[in-house]
């Protein structure tokens, strides 16, 4: 009990004194984080609209993978990532290895299934809705694409929010891909599972307080600016 | 853009085996309104979505006086339950234009044009779904008009809407009518196929009984099948 006040203290005390390390550390944690993110939702959003709309063959299989892969194991990801981005590995002459770069990469091939899988739901329902009435008005596939995904964009928030906490919260993959080195990939995380490790509970609880903070600051932010729960029932 | 005539060459719909509508021959000249009349189950719909290539035809061809996907741009379709956009009354009046090419500024421009035409303007900025029953359905018309099709299908546009909402959808489609718009609408409600029809197609167990001018089908109507359904009585 007296870690945990000891851990209140001292983050009240390290955000209050604007600490220049954790400064660097949470900056970093959010810039990797918010990268995989946004390069995740690129690529999670249309398939998921994709997969809802089109039919072809393998669409069921599609589905069934992409709802399997939500449970991919931080940890065996940031291996094979480590195997293709090591030296020896196939893309080892990009030199991304214990970078950002190789971080943001494991974080969004965990997070694109996570994101598809809900976005896809959510599209999925709302094609429904909508489908005599696109088909009607001979819309293009493109253009049936395009609207599902503003006409659901609230729905997408939540799953673009849940893959930011699913990724905001990953120590396992990036501490492999990224190594924890400091001043260069060491962020919230990977820092509280060191401070752990030293022993340093207080430091390492006053990091996860801040982590928490983080996290529920983004995701308030990204509500208030997506205007959730303020127009009506769309 | 001419349409028309189209002709419906033994058209049928069947699913799993079981022929739900045809075969049916048909031929449909461009003026006036065409009311598709019958009981539920009778095919209406289904007849509806055939004309308009929403539905896959089993058999037969349907040939418009044009090429066919040039004929499906100058169509539109209403459905019973309408389907809103989530978006605000004025986006859902200008998504058709949008998807058309029709600059932001004019699609504004005539959305607001004909909100103010079908009584809407005080609702352009409120959500299309939290809209009522028939301010939905007066939408999803304006929003089928806007584009000023050639041929306008209607699914039983009336069907849960009260007498005062029935009458404005009526004013509405007798105004377009007027303007030339071509109507197709199904309906079970006799009193608006009378108030409305030019022509009339009865369809009974997804069989086209009888077709032909209104005033012929409800003062003479030829088959047992229509004089009863026209008498009130239930017919299968």
């Amino acid at each position: 009990m007296v870690d945990i006040w000891s851990g209140i203290a001292q983050a009240f005390w390290l955000v209050f004194t604007l600490d220049a390390e954790l400064l660097e550390i949470a900056g970093r944690s959010l810039r990797v984080t918010l990268s995989a993110l946004l390069v995740a939702c690129l690529i999670a959003l249309p398939l998921a609209a994709l997969v809802a709309v089109k039919r072809f063959r393998a669409r069921r299989l599609v589905i069934a993978v992409l709802n399997a892969l939500m449970g991919l194991p931080p940890v065996v990801v940031g291996l094979i990532v480590y195997v293709v981005l090591s030296r020896s590995g196939p893309l080892g002459v990009m030199g991304l290895l214990f970078t950002p770069t190789a971080m943001i990469i494991a974080q969004v091939i965990i997070i694109v299934p996570l994101i598809a899988s809900i976005a896809h739901q959510s599209i999925r329902d709302l094609w429904e809705e909508y489908h005599d009435l696109l088909i009607s008005m001979n819309v293009t596939q493109g253009q049936k694409i395009q609207t599902l995904l503003w006409d659901s964009r609230r729905a997408l928030l939540t799953a673009a929010l849940a893959g930011f906490g699913r990724a905001i919260g990953e120590v396992g993959a990036i501490m492999i891909v990224g190594g924890n080195i400091d001043h260069a990939t060491r962020v919230l995380t990977t820092a509280i599972a060191l401070e752990t490790g030293k022993g340093e509970f207080a430091l390492a609880l006053a990091l996860g307080f801040v982590l928490i903070g983080l996290a529920v600051a983004v995701n308030l932010a990204i509500h208030w600016l997506g205007r959730t729960e303020r127009e009506g029932r769309w | 853009m001419q349409l028309f005539p189209m002709q419906a060459i033994a058209i049928e719909s069947r699913r799993r085996g079981q022929r739900l509508v045809g075969p049916i021959d048909l031929t449909l000249g461009g003026q006036g309104a065409t009311v598709v009349i019958g009981p539920n189950g009778a095919g209406k719909t289904t007849l509806l979505q055939l004309l308009h290539g929403t539905a896959r035809l089993s058999a037969g061809q349907i040939d418009w006086a044009c090429p066919t996907e040039e004929a499906r741009h100058h169509q539109a379709f209403v459905f019973q339950r309408p389907v809103m956009l989530r978006r605000t009354v004025l986006e859902n009046l200008t998504y058709p234009l949008r998807l058309r090419g029709v600059g932001k500024v004019r699609a504004r421009q005539m959305a607001e044009e004909w909100a103010t035409r079908v009584g809407l303007e005080p609702l352009l900025g409120r959500a299309a779904p939290v809209l009522s029953g028939g301010e939905q359905q007066k939408l999803a018309l304006a929003r089928a008009l806007i584009c000023q099709p050639t041929l306008l299908f209607l699914d039983e546009p009336c069907a849960a809407l009260d007498g005062r909402a029935t009458r404005e959808i009526e004013a509405i489609l007798q105004a377009a009518k007027s303007q030339g718009t071509r109507l197709i609408l199904s309906t079970h409600d006799l009193g608006q196929a009378r108030r409305l029809a030019d022509d009339v197609l009865f369809l009974l167990g997804g069989r086209l009984h009888e077709a032909g001018p209104a005033d012929t089908f409800f003062n003479q109507p030829e088959t047992e099948e229509a004089q009863a359904f026209l008498r009130g009585d239930i017919v299968e």
